[in-house]
């Protein structure tokens, strides 16, 4: 068996996704990211190859992305999060045209072609409003789980309005809520419908056209989905891991890459 | 003898100052705002009146002012913070036509004639050039925020930041950290990057001096220093730079006990 590996480094998770020649999904793992960072990558792919009933002898090619991909020396092929993002999506929901991806320190918004291409993309990198980091923060200081955060805002009845422009301030505002005696439920809304606001102009940015895949963990949220639902009107595609969209899509490239060459 | 005092209600701190008919300052205090914003007030004009043993009943009035003035609820009036550190940059320094205030969360330009606010800028729409990215970049170091500025100073080859967003300073002083980079060529860089965007705020409402710096962030010598270098003028800074707002409320407290008294 030949395996095709994609390792997306992410500021805050490790995600690797193994497919097989015809781009079968194998195996899916994904850890806290933590220096040293090559050790980290050999562990995540050591943990998706016995997933996958197999070991480092079937690995053929290795495509890394996130924000630590040229750490890893052993890599074939390394790819921006934008590349691999549009080709997660595309893979996993063929109709995308536009994709949304929060992730911990960033957000982007991008358009893609039917092939995958990405035609355009809006990114935020260097403000921390909008990432999806400000959720775990925001669930420390209403003591709950990053897990607990996604139902616990599809019952907030009354969300406060916490402002989207920074996350510094915003907590600020939270803490300000949470003394006025305002409900978890209500905050947790209120920090969804806050960060589906930033989504949404960086989406208008890149024109919104369906279909809109939602890539990235905060797609676990259902609180999260929600509101950019209710913002954007329609329906956005959710794959069943939304974290290893764009870890698949770079296993994807790969392949494609390996295609290539060979004809 | 009648007294007349100003309490300026942060967002970080509480600032309280009591000056008599000569418009001198017999008593100041400063406490932490906390959750409890009414409390803050409270507790703020109480450690005013003691440090002088001055009774409440001999203050003739009380101005709030700050963004909690609306919960100084023993107050007889609120003035906002901006017109209050026009009053009192006029007060101390006659001379100013160009007030630059860097708060806990906030930072302004004010330009100022006689102490007449003429037109004002803000940025509270993101935590850099605020106390609160300072204070960030001290914790990161392991350093007390009262020592940064004066680090700072000895800096030879300022790192560059590559964004001033107060989430991301974190890691990137931890790069530059693991990088080997001295601590005041850190300090340095982030000094100058704060400098730089606070001069581009102030220039909307033009660069004319004299300036007057006041605020948290004034007590700063290595961002008094910055600023300066960057201006190519000098600013006015007094040890009470901090008080501004309450000190300028104050003097709105005597003017209006003093129109109330004419009748």
């Amino acid at each position: 068996m030949e395996i095709i590996a994609g390792v997306d480094v992410g500021s805050r998770s490790t995600k690797v996704a193994l497919i097989d020649r015809s781009g079968r999904l194998l195996a899916f793992t994904m850890m806290r990211t933590r220096p040293p960072l090559i050790e980290l990558v050999d562990h995540a792919l050591d943990e998706a190859l016995e997933r996958a009933g197999a070991d480092r002898t079937c690995l053929r090619y290795i495509a890394t992305t996130g924000f630590g991909r040229s750490s890893y020396p052993e890599r074939d092929l390394q790819l921006t999060d934008v590349t691999a993002a549009a080709h997660g999506a595309a893979g996993l929901f063929p109709g995308t045209r536009c994709v949304i991806d929060i992730g911990a320190q960033s957000s982007r918004a991008i358009k893609i072609e039917p092939s995958g291409r990405v035609s355009e993309f809006k990114s935020n990198d260097k403000c921390a409003a909008g990432a999806g980091g400000f959720v775990e923060r925001a669930a420390r200081y209403l003591e709950t789980t990053l897990e607990a955060v996604g139902d616990l805002s599809m019952r907030g009845e009354a969300p406060v309005t916490i402002s989207s422009v920074c996350a510094v301030l915003a907590e600020s505002e939270i803490i300000n809520h949470v003394s006025q005696g305002e409900s978890a439920e209500n905050i947790l809304r209120g920090v969804h419908n806050s960060l589906a606001e930033r989504a949404l102009l960086l989406l208008k940015r890149v024109g919104v056209e369906p279909e809109v895949t939602l890539v990235g963990g905060m797609g676990r949220q259902a609180g999260m989905l929600r509101a950019l639902e209710e913002l954007v009107g329609f329906q956005l595609n959710v794959a069943r891991d939304p974290e290893m969209a764009n870890a698949f899509g770079a296993a994807l490239l790969a392949k494609r890459r390996i295609e290539k060459s060979a004809a | 003898m009648k007294y007349f005092a100003g309490v300026d209600v942060g967002s970080t701190q509480t600032k309280c100052v009591i000056i008599d008919a000569e418009r001198r300052i017999v008593a100041r205090a400063l406490v932490d705002t906390g959750s409890n914003v009414v409390r803050a007030s409270d507790r703020g004009f109480a450690a005013a009146l003691e440090a002088r043993m001055i009774a409440r009943e001999r203050v003739a009035c009380v101005v709030g002012t700050g963004y909690g003035r609306f919960k100084v609820s023993f107050g007889d009036l609120q003035i906002t913070e901006i017109t209050c550190h026009a009053k009192a940059a006029w007060l101390l320094f006659p001379g100013t036509k160009t007030v630059i205030d860097m708060g806990g969360q906030d930072a302004k330009a004010i330009s100022v004639r006689d102490g007449e606010v003429v037109d004002f800028v803000m940025n509270d729409k993101c935590a850099a050039g605020t106390g609160r990215f300072l204070s960030t970049a001290a914790e990161a170091l392991g350093l007390g925020l009262e020592d940064i500025g004066a680090i700072s100073l000895r800096a030879r080859n300022p790192v560059r930041l590559s964004t001033v967003c107060t989430v991301f300073v974190e890691s990137d002083i931890m790069a530059y950290v693991a990088q080997g980079k001295k601590t005041e060529d850190i300090l340095g860089g982030i000094h100058s990057a704060i400098a730089a965007r606070t001069i581009a705020l102030a220039r909307r409402v033009g660069l004319e001096p004299e300036f007057t710096f006041t605020g948290g962030v004034s007590l700063n010598v290595g961002m008094v220093k910055m600023l300066e270098e960057k201006l190519g003028h000098s600013l006015n800074v007094s040890a009470d730079s901090h008080y501004m707002g309450a000190i300028g409320a104050a003097l709105f407290a005597m003017e209006h006990a003093l129109a109330r008294a004419a009748g």
